[in-house]
């Protein structure tokens, strides 16, 4: 029991630290605000997320967990939500999506338009 | 073992230290200030300073990121292109290497010999429960043992926040009242905050700025027992009105706050915490002695006096943050009213 709970938060914390990484290479790689947001939000919910789940079994049935259920749900409620903030002013503010519909898949930038991304502020 | 934590940390706080420096684009340096707060509150956190790192997230990662993009706002996000200037760069670096020679005789992290903690700390931490029966040692350091230090930090926030309320309101009033002779439309009634249209935003903090408030009363009241007090509890309670103004509109924040009430509790704030100094004295103390406050118990009396303390520092901070937010977003609303037209 002892040992299948172990295995079961390690596996959490091995999966909630690659999600993050996998934001984090996103946030680097991907060619907008839009996907880079995208990439942000994934370290915020799924790897925060699974780590903190992680921890709570790890923590077992004390004050702790509580904390980091609390922790977890003030976590769910804030990070998507700033995360649809920062696009929602992006798009607000006239930043154009270097990714086109048809793309999106295939991950590469619109032809025509200048494969560096602009900073949100500018419109 | 947390010491690789705090070398990641401490090299994250240089890296964002750095690129605020580099940066051109004012906005994003604004943002790498919040961040480099939010590490600080980390690694205050690490070193079981709490109550500290809740000052820090709340002000410098919160209040002061909102207060530095408001004056963003109001002039420019561009860095003036300035030619270079070596005497600027001289006093730079004679400053930094005294800073850094300085630390030279500074004990060690952690050193438990270090002068600090031979002096009068082991007094304070034998005194706590015997003295108090509080087990918050910063409480009873700050509201107590250096209970005319806090006062006079309370008056500082005071005096700051009449600084700043004359410096920016004063001419924000005439300008807007100008702006008004001039037969401008734009009155009392700002437009309505475009985040309030953001359902999605309005929502969640309609969810959270309760919860928000309701921890400030818990740090404030739960100081004695676990990190907090009332500059923190101040803070927090600030940072959830400068919330509720940025998401609802300044206008209806000051429905729900008005600045005369707050302006008001400002000076309260001061006056309960000198007051209670005086009542010590009445009751024939010392001035901010509060054991006189109960006759049978000591300690109950000084847990008495600094919760009067306390509540002074909280009422103070809570209404210097927001008059401070009223005082910024006052002079952008002027602003963009005369802009739009």
């Amino acid at each position: 029991m002892e040992v299948a709970l172990d295995a079961l938060s390690w596996l959490l914390l091995g999966l909630g630290s690659f999600f993050c990484m996998v934001g984090g290479l996103g946030l680097l790689r991907l060619p907008d605000v839009y996907t880079r947001t995208h990439g942000a939000a994934i370290t915020d919910t799924l790897g925060a997320g699974l780590i903190l789940i992680g921890l709570m079994l790890q923590a077992g049935p004390t004050l702790v967990t509580v904390k980091l259920v609390l922790v977890l749900a003030f976590l769910l409620f804030t990070s998507p939500v700033s995360g649809h903030a920062l696009v929602k002013a992006a798009f607000s503010s006239g930043v154009a999506a270097q990714v086109e519909h048809s793309d999106v898949g295939h991950g590469e930038t619109a032809p025509g338009t200048d494969p560096k991304p602009e900073h949100e502020t500018e419109s | 073992m947390a010491f690789p934590i705090e070398v990641v940390l401490f090299l994250f706080l240089i890296a964002s230290a750095i690129s605020v420096a580099l940066l051109e684009d004012l906005f994003a340096a604004a943002m790498i200030t919040g961040i480099f707060s939010l590490i600080s509150a980390g690694l205050f956190t690490l070193m079981d300073a709490v109550d500290v790192a809740f000052t820090e997230a709340a002000v410098g990662a919160g209040i002061s990121t909102v207060l530095v993009l408001s004056t963003l706002g109001l002039t420019t996000d561009r860095e003036d292109q300035r030619a270079f200037h070596l005497f600027p760069l001289v006093v730079v670096l004679i400053t930094g290497a005294a800073l850094l020679y300085g630390t030279l005789d500074m004990p060690l992290y952690g050193d438990p010999s270090a002068p600090i903690h031979g002096h009068v700390a082991p007094d304070y931490i034998v005194g706590a429960m015997k003295d108090f029966g509080i087990p918050n040692i910063v409480t009873n350091v700050l509201a107590s043992y250096r209970g005319y230090d806090t006062l006079g930090e309370t008056v500082v926030i005071f005096t700051a926040t009449i600084g700043v309320l004359l410096l920016l309101t004063a001419g924000g009033r005439e300008r807007g009242a100008s702006k008004e002779s001039e037969g401008q439309a734009h009155t009392a009634h700002e437009p309505p905050s475009p985040m309030r249209e953001v359902v999605v935003l309005r929502l969640v903090s309609q969810a959270l700025i309760p919860l928000i408030l309701l921890f400030a009363f818990y740090v404030q009241f739960h100081g004695d027992f676990g990190p907090g007090g009332g500059f923190q509890a101040g803070v927090i309670f600030g940072a959830g009105l400068v919330l509720y103004g940025l998401i609802f509109g300044l206008e209806t924040l000051k429905g729900v706050v008005p600045p005369a009430v707050l302006e008001a509790g400002l000076a309260l704030g001061v006056l309960l915490y000198g007051g209670t100094g005086v009542a010590c004295l009445l009751l024939g103390g010392n001035y901010l002695d509060y054991a006189v406050f109960d006759h049978h118990s000591a300690a109950h009396g000084r847990h008495l006096g600094i919760l009067l303390v306390e509540g002074g520092v909280g009422i103070a901070v809570t209404c210097a943050m927001t008059l401070i937010f009223y005082a910024f977003g006052g002079r952008s609303s002027i602003r963009n009213g005369g802009a739009s037209q």
